[in-house]
C-alpha cells in the first residue's frame, strides 16, 4: 500500500476494486465502513455482491476480465469533464498528452458494452472518485490474476495520478496483500529477479553489493517465477524443488498440469506444519515451527513491519525455518551469518562451535537491513511496540506512513496508455460460463490450517458455486443441486448456491476446497510482465450432476 | 478548550470532550460497565454518575459533555452508595456461579462486587432464566449472565456494520437477541465477546481452557491475511488455549473470525513431529532423524547442482513465514546453490 490503513477512515472517497474486503481483510474491511461512517463516498467495482456493497454508494458490477476498460472509461469522463487534477499532472507527471489521447475510444458507451456497467454509473463514478479531495485506490487479486493485470494495476496507477491521489494523506494506490507476510517475502527478495529490497539481480553494481557482502559469485540470470517452474518441471530442466510452508498443488491454476509438474521432479522437499497435499509427494518432509513457535517479523500490507513472538514450544522435533535453513546452509560449506555484522558491533558466534553458525532471527534481520537502507533504522528493540512502517533508514526515522509525498523514486511518473485487452480465455458455445474464484471470509487459502478448525469448518463446510438466479431457471437448476463444472482443463462436482451475488452468466467458486478444488478448472495463462496467471476468469460449462 | 474541575482539580479539554474523559484525563477512576472509546456514548449502567454543582441530581460522566467552569464532584458517599446499590441490583439478577464461569478473574462485574464487597444481596426475587443454547459453534451466549450494557449490541452495529443482534422485549424480559430468538448466524468476529464485560458472551473454543491460572501472554501478529493484526496469544504451557487483541494496537483490538478462533491447527495432533524421508524412490514417506534428512538433502542437491547445474533447482519461500526466514531461504539459493530460481506464492 502507498498509503496506512488507519488513513482509510479519513478518506473522502474510496474505489474498491477487485477486493472483497470484508472477507479477505476484514479488519481493513471495518476502516472503510468507518470511513463511509465519516461521510466517505464508496465506489465498488466487483462482479459479486460482495458484503461490503451494502455500505457503497455505487457498485459496478463489471464483467469478469474488463477492469482495464472500465477504469479507462473512468479516467475518459474525468478528462472530457475537466475533473483532473491539472496541478499534479503538470508537476508531478508527464505524458498526459499522448494518454489523453489514448482514453479517446474508452468513452461511457463503450465502457457500458465492454463490461456490462451501465454508462450512467461509469460517469458518476468519475464524477465521484475526481472530485472528493482525498480519494483511495484498494484493490486485490481480482485485478491481479489476471493475463492482463499488470495492465490493470497501471490503469489503477493512471487514475491516482490523473486525480492527484498520490503522495498524501488518505488516498493513494493501495494492493491489500492477503497473507500475513506477503509483503516482507517481496521484500526480503523472493522473486526470481530481485534481491532483498526490490534491488534488480541483472544490475551489475547492486550485484557486486551482494557478492562482496556474501562473499560468492551471483548469478547473473532472471531466475524461473513459480508459474514458470511447473513448465520447467515437465520439460525435466528443473530437477529439484525445495517448498518452505506453501501447498502450491491446491493454490496453483491449473491443478493437473502442477501434479504431473511435481510429480516429474527428480527431487522434493517440503517443509510445512502438516503432510499437506504437496508435502504427500514429497521425498523429504521437513517439520516447521507455526508461528506461535518463532521469533521474528512480519511486513503487514501497509508496509509495517511487526515482531513475532514465541509464545509455546513446537511439538516434537519440528524446528524453526530459519535454524533448517541455516543447518542446510552449513552442510552445504557456507557460514550463513554474515561476518560484515561483528564490524558493525553485532554480536556473531565464535567460528569453532559449529552449533552457533545457526543464524539468530535478529541477525538476519540486521543483515537485511544492511542491504536494503529502507529497513536500517529498524532494529528489534525499535520494533518492539506495534513496529515501523517502511521506508525507516535511519535509527532516528520514524518509519513513512505513506509513499513519494514530495517526488517519485523515477522523478516524474509517467502515465501509461493502457489497451482494453480481452481475457485469454471467454466464453463461447461450449463453455458458456465465466468462472471466476476468490476466498470465502471463514476459510483461509488451501485450508491447511482453517479447515483443522472445529468452528470454522462447522459454518464453511463444504464447496459451493454461486450461480445467478436467472442461470439457474433456465438450467432447471435447484439450490444444493450437485452440478458438474467443466473447463478445458478438469472437471469438479460442487453444490449449487442461487442466488444475485454473481450476475448471469457468471459463476463462482472459492479455491480452499480440495474435495472441489476450484483451480482444477482455472487457466494458467501468464500475464506476460509480472507471470502472474490467470485464476480470475476462465470458461466453464455446468451440467446437472450424473 | 473549555476549562472546568474536577475534585478540586482544575483540567483544559476541547469542545465536545465528555466529563468522563475529562476526568481520564486527570486519572480520575470511575467505575463503568458500559464505557467504550471506540464507541459513542452510551449511558446504560449509571456506574459514572458524578455530582455536577447546578445540577440537582446526579448526571451520568460518559454522556456529558464537558461545560466551561463545571464543578463537578465524582467521590462522595451519597454516590458510593447508589454506585454500590447499582452494582446489588445487577448480582440480584445474575447466577453466582463465578466458579465455572470463563470470565472469572478477567470479569468487571465480578470486580465490582470485589470492589464494593458485595458478599450479600439484599434484593431477593425472581431471576431471569435463560437457558436456551445458542448452537452456533463460536460464541457461547449466557445470556443469564448478561447485564443489559449494550457493548455488545454497539460495537456489532458502529464498528462491524452487522446488526446481527439486539435489545428484545422490555423491562425485565429484556434480552440480547438474534432476530426472531434464533441461532446466531454472523460473520462471527467476536468483537461482542471480545467487549462483554461479564460471562454472558465468551468463546466456545476457550471452555474448559485455562482462564487466569497459568495463562501466559504473548504479543504476536496474526498468521492469516495481510491485515497484520496485533493479538495475544493466551497459552498454558505449550498449548494455545485464547487469542485477544490489544485495543491500543493499530487494529484497536479488533479481530476477525479467524484470527480469533481460528487457531486449533497450532496445537492440532497431526502436526508434523519428525523429519520424513522416502527411502527407495517410489516408497512410502518415513519417519528420519534430522541428520538423515540433511545429510539426504545435500547430496542430492550437490548431485543435481553437479549433474545440471544449478538452475536446475528451485525454491518456493513462503508468505507465510518471517522475513527473516525468507531472506535467508533466497540467500541460500543465490549465494549457496547459485541461482536466481526463488520465487513465492504472492501471484496465487
Amino acid at each position: 500500500m502507498t498509503n496506512s490503513v488507519e488513513e482509510i477512515a479519513d478518506t473522502d472517497a474510496l474505489f474498491v476494486i477487485g477486493s472483497n474486503t470484508t472477507e479477505n481483510h476484514p479488519i481493513i474491511g471495518l476502516r472503510m465502513k468507518e470511513a463511509v461512517r465519516n461521510g466517505a463516498k464508496l465506489i465498488i467495482a466487483d462482479p459479486r455482491k460482495i458484503p461490503l456493497v451494502k455500505f457503497a454508494h455505487l457498485w459496478l458490477q463489471q464483467k469478469p476480465g474488463t477492469d482495464a476498460t472500465l477504469i479507462n472509461c473512468i479516467m475518459h469522463v474525468i478528462l472530457k469533464e475537466g475533473l483532473e487534477d491539472t496541478k499534479f499532472i503538470k508537476e508531478r507527471t508527464e505524458g498526459i498528452t499522448a494518454f489523453r489521447k489514448s482514453l479517446k475510444s474508452f468513452t461511457p458507451a463503450h465502457g457500458e458494452k465492454v463490461t456490462g456497467v451501465p454508462k450512467k454509473d461509469i460517469i458518476e463514478a468519475a464524477r465521484i472518485f475526481a472530485s472528493a479531495d482525498k480519494a483511495g485506490i484498494y484493490y486485490t487479486m481480482g485485478i491481479t490474476q489476471h493475463s492482463m493485470g499488470t495492465n490493470n494495476v497501471l490503469a489503477l496507477a493512471d487514475l491516482a495520478m490523473l486525480t492527484g491521489n498520490v503522495g498524501k494523506e488518505s488516498s493513494g494506490v493501495n494492493p491489500l496483500r492477503g497473507q500475513n507476510n506477503v509483503q516482507g517475502c517481496c521484500d526480503m527478495g523472493c522473486s526470481p529477479n530481485v534481491f532483498p529490497g526490490y534491488q534488480k539481480v541483472t544490475d551489475e553494481k547492486v550485484r557486486s553489493k551482494f557478492e562482496e557482502a556474501w562473499g560468492r559469485e551471483l548469478p547473473t540470470e532472471i531466475g524461473l517465477a513459480a508459474t514458470e517452474m511447473t513448465d520447467a518441471m515437465i520439460d525435466g530442466k528443473l530437477k529439484g524443488l525445495y517448498v518452505m510452508g506453501e501447498n502450491p498443488i491446491l493454490s496453483e491454476p491449473n491443478m493437473n498440469h502442477a501434479l504431473k509438474a511435481f510429480k516429474s521432479l527428480d527431487f522434493l522437499i517440503v517443509q510445512d506444519l502438516f503432510l499437506t497435499e504437496t508435502a504427500e509427494l514429497a521425498d523429504v518432509v521437513l517439520p516447521a515451527a507455526s508461528f506461535a513457535e518463532k521469533e521474528g517479523t512480519f511486513t503487514n500490507t501497509e508496509r509495517r513491519v511487526q515482531r513475532v513472538r514465541k509464545a509455546i514450544k513446537s511439538p516434537g522435533e519440528a524446528m524453526d525455518d530459519l535454524s533448517i535453513i541455516s543447518h542446510i546452509t552449513l552442510r552445504m560449506g557456507y557460514n550463513p551469518v554474515l561476518e560484515n555484522l561483528s564490524a558493525l558491533g553485532y554480536l556473531v558466534p565464535d567460528k569453532m562451535e559449529a552449533d552457533k553458525y545457526i543464524t539468530t532471527p535478529e541477525q538476519a534481520f540486521l543483515e537485511a537491513g544492511l542491504l536494503w537502507p529502507e529497513i536500517r533504522g529498524m532494529t528489534y528493540q525499535r520494533l518492539r511496540n506495534g513496529g515501523l512502517q517502511w521506508p525507516c533508514p535511519s535509527h532516528s526515522h520514524s518509519g513513512t506512513r505513506f509513499l513519494f509525498q514530495d517526488s517519485f523514486p523515477v522523478g516524474k511518473a509517467k502515465f501509461v496508455a493502457i489497451p482494453g485487452l480481452p481475457s485469454k480465455e471467454v466464453p463461447d458455445d461450449d463453455y458458456p460460463f465465466i468462472l471466476t474464484t476468490g476466498r470465502i471470509l471463514f476459510q483461509y487459502h488451501t485450508g491447511t490450517m482453517t479447515r483443522r478448525s472445529k468452528a470454522l469448518e462447522a459454518v464453511a463446510p463444504e464447496p459451493f458455486i454461486e450461480i445467478n438466479k436467472s442461470d439457474a431457471e433456465k438450467l432447471g437448476i435447484v439450490e444444493s443441486a450437485l452440478l458438474t463444472v467443466t473447463s478445458r482443463r478438469g472437471q469438479i462436482d460442487v453444490k449449487a448456491k442461487i442466488g444475485d451475488r454473481v450476475g448471469p452468466g457468471v459463476v463462482f467458486i472459492p479455491f480452499h476446497y480440495k474435495e472441489a478444488a476450484a483451480n482444477l478448472l482455472t487457466n494458467d495463462a501468464l500475464d506476460p510482465v509480472c507471470k502472474i496467471a490467470e485464476a480470475k476468469v476462465c470458461a466453464v460449462k455446468i451440467e446437472k450432476a450424473a | 478548550m473549555i476549562t472546568l474541575t474536577i475534585n478540586g482539580r482544575e483540567i483544559s479539554v476541547s469542545e465536545g470532550t465528555t466529563v468522563f474523559e475529562a476526568a481520564k484525563e486527570l486519572e480520575i477512576e470511575m467505575p463503568t460497565l458500559c464505557y467504550e472509546p471506540r464507541l459513542k456514548p452510551y449511558g446504560g449502567c449509571r456506574l459514572c454518575i458524578v455530582e455536577i454543582e447546578g445540577i440537582p441530581k446526579p448526571v451520568t460522566a460518559c454522556t456529558t459533555p464537558a461545560t466551561e467552569n463545571m464543578v463537578v464532584n465524582t467521590n462522595s458517599d451519597y454516590l458510593y452508595r447508589l454506585r454500590r446499590t447499582i452494582v446489588e441490583l445487577l448480582l440480584s439478577d445474575h447466577p453466582n456461579d463465578c466458579m465455572i464461569c470463563t470470565r472469572a478473574g478477567d470479569c468487571t462485574l465480578q470486580e465490582l462486587a470485589y470492589f464494593y464487597k458485595l458478599r450479600e444481596n439484599r434484593f431477593k426475587g425472581e431471576t431471569r432464566k435463560h437457558d436456551r443454547i445458542d448452537e452456533n459453534p463460536f460464541v457461547k451466549r449466557e445470556m443469564d449472565k448478561c447485564i443489559l450494557c449494550g457493548l455488545c449490541v454497539r460495537v456489532c452495529d458502529e464498528v462491524q456494520g452487522v446488526n446481527a443482534i439486539d435489545f428484545v422485549n422490555r423491562g425485565f424480559n429484556s434480552n440480547i437477541s438474534p432476530p426472531y430468538e434464533k441461532d446466531l448466524d454472523c460473520e462471527f468476529c467476536g468483537q461482542c465477546v471480545a467487549i462483554c464485560p461479564t460471562g454472558a458472551l465468551t468463546g466456545k473454543v476457550w471452555a474448559g481452557e485455562g482462564r487466569q491460572k497459568n495463562v501466559k501472554h504473548t504479543e504476536t501478529v496474526c498468521g492469516y491475511c495481510g491485515c497484520g493484526c496485533n493479538v495475544t496469544l493466551h497459552t498454558v504451557r505449550d498449548r494455545v488455549v485464547r487469542i485477544s487483541s490489544k485495543r491500543d494496537s493499530h487494529n484497536q483490538g479488533w479481530l476477525c473470525a479467524k484470527g480469533r478462533f481460528g487457531y486449533e491447527f497450532i496445537n492440532k495432533n497431526d502436526r508434523l513431529k519428525t523429519p520424513l524421508i522416502r527411502r527407495k524412490k517410489g516408497g512410502e514417506l518415513e519417519p528420519a532423524t534430522w541428520e538423515e534428512a540433511f545429510d539426504l538433502i545435500v547430496s542430492r542437491f550437490n548431485s543435481i547442482k553437479k549433474k545440471y547445474g544449478p538452475d536446475a533447482l528451485a525454491g518456493l519461500a513462503s508468505a507465510r513465514c518471517t522475513n527473516e526466514e525468507n531472506y535467508a531461504f533466497q540467500k541460500f539459493f543465490r549465494a549457496v546453490i547459485g541461482t536466481n530460481n526463488i520465487d513465492h506464492c504472492a501471484r496465487y
